[in-house]
């Protein structure tokens, strides 16, 4: 799977978004199709797993999680990607 | 118009002289306490957080709490009445951006307004995070209709700040606030507040319909007003109270603990170890609220710090443990002047204060919130 599966995958399984995973794009806001904070705990959790790595403390904010895009962003970034 | 300043000085004083005296009538009668609210507001006092430039009193969170706990020691009402006031208009100071909002902040600056806040909503299960209703916009004008189990001091509130979904086909998760006032604000009373304390704050439920300018709608998402301002402003400023109910029953026990002291000279009173121990636990109470004050000015406005999960625990936790001091504090209080703090008759009776103090854990439940900590602290780093 690529990362960018893998982390639709992640939102599928763990966002529960408003809508379907296939219907975001790169940069549709997560949170306004109905990711709670709670939901982005998780699917935070849900990252670090599939990856295997951690996410450091100054990316646990909401804007690292806010868009596909964003995580992915976020997931190269910590795995050197 | 305040002077920064004087704000905490002249708050306690209208706590003194007007607060005090018809704190028990508010109580007895679960009635707005329109003297206290009154007062402040000749005073100027309701704008102490807005901005100079805006013609308010520029003061600092420093010295509005201040000016809570003194309020707190007298009546613990009229305390959560300007605390929550006050948590609206920090959310307005910070968030209103626009020029609708703007002009909002003078014209409550001038005409001294009360704000309350609509949060809660029938069907939700208390979770303020999401909303069942929805805005409708339409041609520059706004159109919520609400049914909220709880809007405190709605009568005798000037406006109302209300959450809902951002349109009707927003997930619940997606809100923004409004700021609800007359002509277009309708409000019909459901029920009513016959509760063991806080009494004064007439906290019904109510059938709220509002229409309005478009740009009452404060533009960032509420998730991140809730965040940034309005949870840590919450939590600073309902402590800042219980504070003030907990500071006035360390006063009542020492000054028993000296009256004993007084009546048999060279003989140390039975309670004076209890008042001692009381003393240290209340220091503490004191210095948690300072330090989350400054923490929370320190932090400014820095939407990373203020949404860090660090900050986001440490002010769950202010509220967890200042709700659980007070009530401790009365408890230890009651022990020390016994049955004089029991009976409701004497200079001495914590009755009102131990009522106030049981509603602290339950005004958003600490499980809710210990609930919060625990899913937050699966993904806190130690660094």
């Amino acid at each position: 799977m690529t990362v960018d599966e893998t982390i639709r995958q992640v939102l599928a399984e763990h966002g529960r978004l408003a809508v379907s995973v296939d219907a975001l794009s790169d940069d549709t806001d997560l949170f306004g199709a109905g990711m709670t904070s709670h939901a982005s705990v998780n699917v935070m959790l849900a990252l670090e797993d599939a990856f295997d790595f951690e996410f450091s403390e100054k990316m646990l904010k909401k804007s690292t999680f806010e868009s596909i895009g964003a995580i992915r962003t976020g997931v190269l970034e910590m795995t050197g990607g | 118009m305040t002077r920064a300043g004087e704000v905490a000085t002249r708050m306690a004083a209208v706590a003194d002289e007007v607060a005090g005296p018809a704190a028990d009538d508010v109580d007895a009668a679960a009635r707005f306490p329109t003297e206290t609210i009154e007062a402040l507001k000749a005073e100027g006092l309701l704008a102490a957080l807005v901005p100079i430039e805006f013609g308010g009193g520029g003061a600092s969170l420093e010295e509005v709490s201040q000016g809570l706990v003194a309020l707190g020691r007298r009546c613990a009402s009229s305390a959560m009445v300007v605390a929550m006031h006050h948590i609206q208009v920090a959310c307005l100071v910070r968030h209103g951006r626009n020029e609708v909002l703007r002009a909002y902040l003078q014209e409550l600056a001038e005409h001294q307004y009360l704000l309350a806040s609509a949060t809660t909503e029938v069907g939700t299960g208390g979770d303020v995070r999401s909303s069942i209703c929805a805005l409708e916009v339409a041609d520059g004008r706004f159109r919520v209709e609400k049914q909220a189990p709880v809007i405190s001091y709605a009568d005798d509130a000037d406006a109302v700040l209300v959450t809902a979904r951002r349109t009707a086909d927003s997930p619940e998760s997606d809100q923004v606030i409004v700021l609800c006032r007359p002509p277009g604000l309708e409000l019909e009373q459901v029920g009513e507040w016959n509760a063991l304390g806080f009494r004064g704050t007439c906290s019904t439920g109510f059938l709220l319909r509002a229409t309005g300018d478009a740009g009452e709608v404060l533009d960032e998402p509420y998730a991140d007003i809730s965040t940034r301002t309005m949870l840590p402003m919450a939590h600073l400023m309902w402590s800042s109270v219980w504070l003030g109910i907990a500071s006035d029953a360390v006063d009542l026990a020492r000054r028993f603990v000296q009256s004993e002291a007084r009546r048999k000279p060279g003989t140390m009173p039975p309670a004076a170890q209890r008042l001692a121990a009381v003393t240290v636990v209340h220091q503490q109470f004191v210095d948690m609220v300072q330090s989350s004050l400054a923490r929370f000015a320190a932090a400014g406005t820095d939407a990373d710090r203020l949404s860090s999960i660090g900050f986001g625990v440490g002010m769950n936790a202010l509220k967890v443990s200042s709700s659980t001091l007070v009530v401790d504090i009365v408890r230890e209080c009651m022990l020390i002047c016994g049955l004089a703090s029991y009976r409701l008759d004497t200079p001495y009776s914590l009755g009102r204060h131990l009522r106030d103090a049981m509603g602290a854990a339950l005004m958003v439940n600490n499980d809710r919130i210990m609930a919060n900590n625990a899913q937050m602290l699966l993904v806190l780093r130690g660094e």
